[in-house]
Parts: C-alpha cells; structure tokens; sequence
C-alpha cells in the first residue's frame, strides 16, 4: 500500500502506461486489419471478432483453468469468424463493408448469448511481465507490468513488416492487394490469398479481445469494447498499412484513452466528453493534413475494397 | 426501368437488352431475398432447437409480434421508420461509388440542430416550428456529410473513414451539449436539452400509435428513388458511379454533384434525427444516439440502395427488431438471442446476392 | 381502419379478461431493464427482485432485458400490457420516465406504472404513475465511515459515470461518512462520461491508485472492473449495487446494496390486496433506506478493525431509528460555498436531496461536464 502521491508525474506515467495497456487491443486488431486489407479487403467486422475473443478467451479459461488455453480459444474463435467473412466477401458482388457490419452484428450477439454464465465468476488471468522491478513505486510497478499479449503483439508487428518486405507469401499478399488480376496472371490465387489473410487477421484480432478480457480491464462484460475493433481501420490508413507505424499508431491511441482519467485525477475536470473524442478528432486531423487528391497513399493496397 | 427491375437492381440488368428482361429474371429478383430469408430461418430455426426450444413455436411467436395483427404491425412500422431515412445516408452517396457509413453522426447532429431550431421559435404556431426543425435538422445533418465529400473530393480522405470518425465527434458533441450548455438545469438525472413544448410535436397518425416519421420516410424514399432512377441528375449520379473517368471525360462536374449527393444523403439522416426529438424524445439527450445509424447503413446494402426496396428491408428489420422482446417474455430466451437472427439474416441476403446470375433455373437462355 | 378498431376492441379485452382473471389468483407484473439482467450491477439488482418477487405462488412476472430508451420502450409497455396482461410496470431505468412512461400511461389508466429514480409530480403526471427509489446514499454514508477509517494516505477515490443528482449525493454521503471518520480525508472524484465504460473504469481506478488513493468506491452500472483493479493493487475497496466481497476478498471494506426484492413484494402487496395509484391507496412516491430494509450493507472484508465497526455500526442503529441526518449544517460545497447554515438539515424524505447539483467540502471534483 503506498501513501506517496506523484502528482504531475501520475500524468506522465498514466499516459505512458496507459498506452501500452490500452494501446494492446488497438495493436493486435490493427494488425489483422492491416494483413487483411493489404491483401485487398477490408473486414469492418472486427468489432465482433474482439468480443467473440474477448468472451471465448474468460469463458475457456474459467472452465480450464488456465489463461494460455484461454488466449488460444480466443484466436480460434476470431479465425472461425474471420473464416465466415471471408466466405461472403470473397464471393462476387459481396460489398466488405455490409459484411463486416453483419459480422459485427452476427458476432457480438454469438458471443453476448453464450457469454451470459461468464459475467459473473472470475476468470484466472494472464500473468503480468514485470519490468519494473528496479523501482520502489509501486505506480512504476504496475505501469510496467506488461501483458503477455503486447509483447507478443510487438513481435507480430516486426515480423508483418519483414514477411511483407522480404518473404514470397507477404510479396503474394501484397500482389493480390494491389491487383488481383496480375496476380492470378503470375500464378497466385488471389481468392486462397485472401482467404488466409482474413482468417489470420481475425485470429489476431481475437487475441486482442483476450487481451480485454483476460489482462486489462481483466473481465468480460458485454461493453467490455468501446469501440477498438470498428476503429482498428482508421488506425491502419493512420499507420499507412505498415505494421510498425500499427504498433507506434495504437500505442498513441492508448495513450489518448488514458489523457481524460489520468488529468481528472490531479483535478483537471473540463469537458471530459471532447476529451474523450480526442482520438478521433487527432485522426481526422492527421488524415485531412497527410492525404491528397494528386496521390494515393503510399502502402495503399490498389484494389482494396474492390470485388475481385 | 420497370419497378420490378428496379427493386432487383441487380448490377446486370442495365447490361442485357430490356427485350430479354422476363419473368425468370424477375423471380429472381423477387426468390433470392426471399430464400435467403428462409434458409436464415432454417439456421436459427435449429439454433432455438439446440437451445431446447421449439422453433416452430419461435417463429409463431416471432410472427405474431411483427406482422401478426395491425398492433404488432404497428411496432414494426415504428421501428422501420427512422430506418429508411438513415439507409439512405448510405443508398445515395453508395449509386456514385462513395461507401459513407456516418448515418448515426448526421442523426444526431440532425437531432441537435432540429432542437435548437425548435427551442428558438418555439412560441411560432405547430406548423412554424415542426418545419424550422425540419429544415434545420436536414441544414445540420445535410452539412454533416458535406464536410466527408469535401475532405474526399478536395483532400481525397477516405470517406468511409472520416464518416466513421465523424460519427465519434458527433456524439461525443451531443453529449458535452446535453451535459452543459445546453442542459435543462430540470432535466435531473438524465442531461437534456430544454424541451419543445408538447402541442408543438409531431403527432402520431390518426389514434394509430405510428408517429408521422413513418410518412416522412416513406415519402423521402419515393423522391429518392424518382430522383436516381428517373432523373437526368440520377443518371449522371449512376454514370459517375459507373465509371468516374468516362463520366469526368464526358464533362460531368463530378465533385459538384458528389457533393450535393453529400448533402441529400446527411439531410435524409438528420431529419431522421429530427423526427426522433420532434416524434418521440421531445429534446435532445444521449437517446438520440440509439444505434439507427448503424442499422441504416446495413439497411441500405441489403435493399442495394435502391429507394423502394429500402422501405421493404426497413419494414423486415423492423419486424426482426419487434419480435426481440416476445423471444425474451415467451421463451426466457436472452436478450441476444434477436442479435443472432439479425446476423444470420443478414449474412444469408449478402450470400444471396452473389448468387445471382449463378442459378441454373433462372438463366435467361431457357426462355 | 375497421380491422384496426376490431384489435383494439380485442387488445382492451385482453387487458379485462387478464385483470379479471388475474385479480382472482395471480398479480402480474412486468419488470423492464435498460441493459443485460446479469450485468452484476445495477440491471442485475432489479432482476434479483423480480426473482425474489417472483417466489410468491400468486404473483406472475415477465422481464425484458436491453431495452433502449426510445419507442422501443413504449412498445415493450404496450406489448407487456397487451399481449401478457401484466396488471403493474416497473420500467427500472431513469431515461424511460420523460416522455415513454408518461405517454403510455395516458394511454392506458388502468393500469400501474411505477418508476425507480424519478418525481411524481401532483397534478402534472399522469394519476396511475408512481416513483419508488431507495435511499443508499445511508448505505454509502456507512461505506464512508470504514473507508475513512481504513485509510492511511487519506485519499479516497470515487469513480462515478456522471454529474447527476443520484450520483452527486452518493459522492457527498461517502465524503461526510468518511470525513467524520477522519476529518482530513478528501475524496477525488472522476466522471467517466458514461454508465458502462470499463476500459474507462480501469484507467480511472489505475490512475486514482497512482496518486496515492487508497480506497475506493464507485457508482457505475457494473462495478466489477473497480473492484478487481483495486485488489491487484492491493488497496482497499467498497462495493455498489451488489455484494462484492468475492471479487476483492482481501481488500473489500463493505458496500452498498440495493434489496429490491422488499420493495417489490410490497406493491406486490398491496396490488393483491386491491389498491391502486389512481386511487390514492398506493402512495405516489415511495422511498425507503436502511430501517425499512429498501438498501442494506454489505458484511464487513477483513480487515476491517473494531473501531470502524463500531462507528458504522453506530451510525446504522441511528439510521434505523430514523436519527441520523447525512445532511446538515454547517455545510459548505466545495468551493466554499455554503450550503447549509448551522442548524438547519436536510432529511433523507427531503425532495430537494433529489436535485441535488453540488459537492461538499472535501470532495476533489467538479460537477461541469
């Protein structure tokens, strides 16, 4: 129990950590996002991927008693969803965008019915890396005990960004993003491609519902989401579909949830609400600076969206 | 075009000459959506069974609180109506290749542009009132979406992006308004505005429960559908979605009309919003909020963005939606049980579609 | 129009065959949540009440879950009225009162609507229309006095989703519990903008404890989230809505809980037994704490010393013999203002409580959104 107030510097390390605990959702759904639209699809259904996996990693983990089989359950379910959108958006004139709603929809209500029993008892959760042991403060303490799953999604960003750069399968991934029809032309099947992109982005947007609901906030309710899984393609056209700036994107993003809490504690109280829309508005403000009509973006898949 | 067409709108129809049009193309249009819906039954229909209930009791139930009798159909005509005018904020900007999904944004600040309309004349006769909300719920929620085709067309931000980001500020805006400046002091435990006076609301239809939105929205969606399908402005909306080069070559202002299809679609939305103070909630607070918008969006794909079709899906969801309660009172079913039935659905229509033209049966060669 | 007369027609038979039959043997009651009934927090103590009521052999209840507050509550009104025949409605959020509550009732003045959290107003509101609500803020005033007790730093938390009344009076009656414990506590309130947010409540609980908070307390939809951060911190805790000691076996002091299940066997009571609103025979507004058994406090954690518990318990036999005064002079809001002078009070039956738009002394926070 500590008795020593931070003050200003409860700020700093709120943000600080808050980025990293906030920010690990963030991550790992704008990775799936990234993979999948780099391979030419948008899946807007990851809202519901993160609550199926956010419901499916307590629910296994209360029953098994271990969180690790829990965080697997979590990308099992992600991909069997993810599984279900690529059945509807690889087919001819499926737009991506009313699939992932109805994903969402389909999602979050598979993962409300069956999460009823689970709301209550208490899951047991992943355990924390503790980095902070140099320090006596305990606020130092627990801002750097890191989820598992952030040090994991750190080491996906990484690797994204190498198996896009060097290995073949990513330069096939990004061949059937930018043309499908070269693609096929070069002997890839854009539909194959697309179809393990999507499954793996869902899985991984799955872990990032584990992350909720096994690490921080550690519980699994049916708000247990704000939003992470809708905004995870924002973040991907912010990071301009580049693994690493995902990672840099949903560290600013986390950090942007925690700015409202963390200066109400020292008092600071004002219109707590724009606050609270401050990463959408810093997007928006971001996108309307970077963009232009003259150019498209650099990273951006060329036929993303479009039915192959 | 025929009607019947129309309602198909399946993207090959303008292709194939009108003669070869027949009624097996026609049945499909009419059979896919309509098998689609079945074979969601069927899912869900084993779904309730694995669950010990008995499906066909399910659907009774379901039925008689949808469609049943005119009370039950009553509810779903007023869940359907703030419906169609949401589906459009994406229909219309969707026939020029825009995906916009900031329908739940432009409703709400519809909302709250519409009440402050109200409030400020609200001692004017009903008339005077119910329009100034009119106009400046389609001014708010019109200007709204405007501003994501001038961050697409004059920064070439990605719409569907701004439009989703928008729909974060909107409400994050209604809710420091309701909360603060424009909080009723009276308004104790739920933050609102001040509200518009009683004898100055949107009444309900005759002594039906439906409130006049559901004309509203009927209305509006015919005069969306004659403006794009039977229109020289519709035509050249379709062109540009058709081929925006061709169409910028053959002259067309594409930024100007894009625009302008930027600002009917926001109207749309924010006199949805409009209706929901005007009809229902009497000020503005954080109800507006209610999830139409999200709803519309998916509407409006469904129905192909097409005007008349978007009032049948609209009356089917509202249906869905209507039956949700009688699965939780009759079958202790949970509350997310009608999320399920919604998805599946859902994702047996969007299946459907891309079976057309697929179908050996309908092939127009046989005839 | 002529079918629609004939449905009409049917639907008001329903509603008298239901009554007649139902007055007969069964009371039927409709109970409609705005969230999940098992959201362990506030949905889920009106559940457990209706479960509760729900024991008697001659009631019948229905409940429905998720209710938004737009026509969508109107509609469940009407079906419940309509289709199951429920004689009394408890639609239990706040939001459904003005307009949904208040329309339906005109419509059908038969039948009983009664309404937690809000103010009948004579003459204004529709004469079968009834608010019920429990005054917790005793138990949350007992909460305080064992947080002020088991506090070292001093520095209490209250995380609260926003500015409204309800939640202003719970936030000062924790303050002035735990101030009479220990005249130099404050308590540092954060607003998270909305009732159910829990990355939200996370953060805020984690940035409370970093400033050297040691006990907290919350008034949110679902309190589990506060509670779990605050036993992985290791720092003390009080529950809300429901009993929470499993969540935080180590570091849970006592909480406050509703018992609705007392308050709906009453009206149960007194439907059965023939009386009504429009009649007069069923009180308008019916408020209740801790002696009449409307709230209650949770069992002690264990750490809790003896000296808390004989201040709390204390403060408890005052409630029960209706002594005790949270709110009385000299009162001062936390800007200095004065509220109260000396000598004068505010008892718990006092409307004006229920508008109440200030913090007290004590309180670190502001009310502006």
């Amino acid at each position: 129990m500590t008795s020593d107030s931070i003050g200003w510097w409860g700020v700093v390390i709120g943000v600080l950590a808050g980025a990293i605990r906030g920010g690990t959702p963030f991550l790992l759904v704008s990775l799936g996002e990234c993979l999948t639209e780099k391979s030419g699809k948008i899946n807007l259904g990851l809202e519901g991927v993160l609550l199926m996996g956010a419901m499916s990693a307590y629910a296994i983990s209360y029953k098994t008693g271990s969180p690790w089989i829990g965080a697997g359950a979590a990308a099992l379910a992600g991909g069997v969803l993810g599984m279900l959108h690529a059945l509807l958006v690889l087919r001819p004139k499926v737009n991506d965008i009313a699939a992932g709603i109805a994903i969402l929809i389909f999602g979050s209500g598979i993962a409300f019915y069956f999460g009823k029993p689970f709301i209550q008892p208490s899951a047991p959760q992943l355990p924390g890396i503790q980095l902070g042991g140099w320090s006596s403060l305990g606020q130092i303490k627990a801002a750097l005990t890191i989820s598992p799953l952030f040090i994991f999604g750190v080491a996906v960003a990484f690797l994204m960004q190498w198996f896009f750069r060097t290995t073949r399968w990513g330069m096939h991934v990004r061949a059937v993003g930018d043309s499908p029809a070269a693609a096929r032309a070069m002997g890839i099947s854009p539909t194959r491609t697309r179809f393990f992109s999507i499954v793996a982005g869902s899985a991984l947007g799955g872990l990032g519902g584990a992350h909720l609901s096994l690490f921080y906030p550690g519980a699994w309710t049916e708000s247990i989401s704000s939003g992470q899984g809708l905004m995870a393609v924002a973040l991907v056209i912010f990071a301009r579909w580049n693994p690493t700036q995902c990672l840099w994107a949903s560290l600013l993003f986390g950090g942007a949830q925690a700015i409202g809490p963390s200066l109400q504690a020292v008092g600071i109280s004002a219109g707590y609400y724009l606050w609270n829309a401050s990463p959408y508005i810093l997007t928006l403000v971001v996108m309307i600076l970077t963009c232009s009509t003259k150019r498209t973006l650099t990273g951006a898949p060329g036929a993303l969206g479009a039915n192959a | 075009m025929q009607p019947a067409a129309s309602i198909a709108g399946a993207p090959s129809v303008a292709l194939i000459p009108r003669a070869s049009l027949r009624w097996r193309s026609r049945l499909e249009a009419a059979a896919m959506p309509i098998m689609a819906v079945l074979v969601a039954m069927v899912l869900f229909g084993s779904f309730c069974a694995s669950q010990g209930r008995n499906p066909l009791a399910v659907f009774g139930a379901i039925n008689k609180a949808a469609f049943g009798s005119w009370y039950s159909f009553q509810n779903t005509l007023i869940r359907a109506a703030p419906l169609m005018l949401t589906a459009l904020c994406t229909a219309l900007p969707a026939r020029l290749g825009l995906v916009v999904i900031g329908n739940e944004g432009a409703l709400v600040i519809g909302g709250l542009t519409a009440t402050a309309a109200g409030l400020a004349v609200q001692s004017a006769p009903v008339l005077v009132v119910l329009t100034a909300m009119a106009l400046a719920g389609m001014v708010g929620g019109g200007l709204w979406i405007t501003f994501v085709g001038i961050l697409y067309y004059k920064r070439g931000v990605n719409e569907t992006i701004s439009s989703l980001l928008l729909n974060y500020v909107a409400i994050a805006f209604l809710n420091h308004l309701v909360n603060g400046p424009m909080r009723d002091p009276s308004s104790l435990n739920k933050p609102s505005s001040y509200p518009i006076p009683d004898d100055k609301m949107l009444p309900a239809i005759g002594e039906s429960n439906i409130h006049y939105g559901l004309v509203f929205g009927m209305v509006v969606c015919l005069i969306a559908w004659v403006l794009m399908e039977h229109t020289s402005f519709g035509f050249k909306v379709r062109m540009i979605g058709g081929n925006i080069r061709a169409a910028r070559m053959a002259g067309l202002p594409v930024a100007a009309i894009g625009l302008i299809i930027c600002f009917l679609a926001g109207a749309a939305a924010g006199l949805a919003g409009m209706i929901e103070v005007a009809a229902v909630h009497g000020r503005a607070n954080e109800s507006l909020a209610a999830g139409y918008g999200y709803a519309g969006i998916l509407v409006a794909f469904v129905a192909r963005h097409r005007g008349l079709a978007i009032m049948l899906v609209s009356v089917m969801l509202g249906g869905i939606l209507a039956s949700g309660g009688i699965l939780q009172r009759q079958f202790q079913l949970p509350d997310a049980t009608i999320l399920v039935f919604q998805g599946l659905v859902f994702i047996t229509i969007l299946f459907s579609d891309s079976l057309y033209g697929k179908l050996k049966f309908f092939k127009e060669e046989a005839a | 129009m002529k079918h629609w007369k004939k449905t009409i027609l049917t639907a008001f038979g329903v509603i008298f065959s239901a009554a007649s039959l139902t007055a007969a043997d069964k009371v039927s009651m409709g109970f409609i949540y705005v969230g999940p009934k098992d959201d362990y927090g506030y949905n889920q103590a009106h559940s457990e009440g209706c479960a509760g009521v729900q024991k008697l052999s001659w009631v019948k209840a229905v409940e429905e879950a998720s209710v938004p507050e737009t026509t969508a509550v109107q509609e469940t009104m009407r079906n419940m009225i309509n289709l199951d025949g429920v004689q009394v409605l408890f639609p239990t959020s706040f939001g459904y009162f003005d307009p949904h509550i208040l329309k339906i009732a005109k419509q059908y003045p038969k039948v009983q609507f009664l309404h937690c959290g809000g103010l009948y107003t004579e003459g204004k509101n529709p004469k079968n229309v009834g608010s019920y609500f429990g005054y917790i803020d005793e138990a949350v005033f007992v909460s305080g006095i064992v947080a002020g007790h088991a506090t070292k730093s001093g520095k209490l938390g209250f995380i609260a989703a926003k500015p409204i009344p309800q939640v202003l009076r719970n936030i000062n009656a924790f303050a002035l519990g735990a101030r009479s414990a220990n005249p130099s506590a404050t308590v540092q309130v954060i607003f998270t903008g909305d009732w159910s947010v829990p990355v939200k409540e996370a953060e805020s609980a984690t940035s409370l404890i970093n400033q050297g908070v040691d006990v907290l307390t919350c008034h949110v939809d679902s309190p589990k989230v506060i509670l779990e951060t605050a036993e992985r911190r290791g720092i003390y805790v009080c529950g809300y809505h429901a009993n929470g000691s499993k969540l935080a076996p180590k570091g849970y002091l006592t909480g406050a809980e509703w018992n609705w299940s007392k308050v709906y066997t009453d009206y149960a009571e007194m439907v059965k037994a023939g009386k009504s609103l429009s009649a007069g025979t069923i009180p308008h507004l019916v408020r209740g704490g801790l002696k009449e058994g409307f709230v209650k406090c949770s069992d002690y954690g264990p750490t809790v010393d003896s000296a808390a518990k004989k201040d709390a318990e204390a403060a408890k036999a005052m409630f029960m013999d209706g002594t005790m005064v949270i709110f009385k002079g000299p009162l001062k809001d936390n800007s200095g203002k004065e509220i109260l002078p000396a000598g004068k009070e505010l008892k718990q039956q006092d409307i004006s409580l229920e508008s109440m738009s200030w913090l007290v002394e004590g309180v670190i926070g502001s009310t502006k959104s």
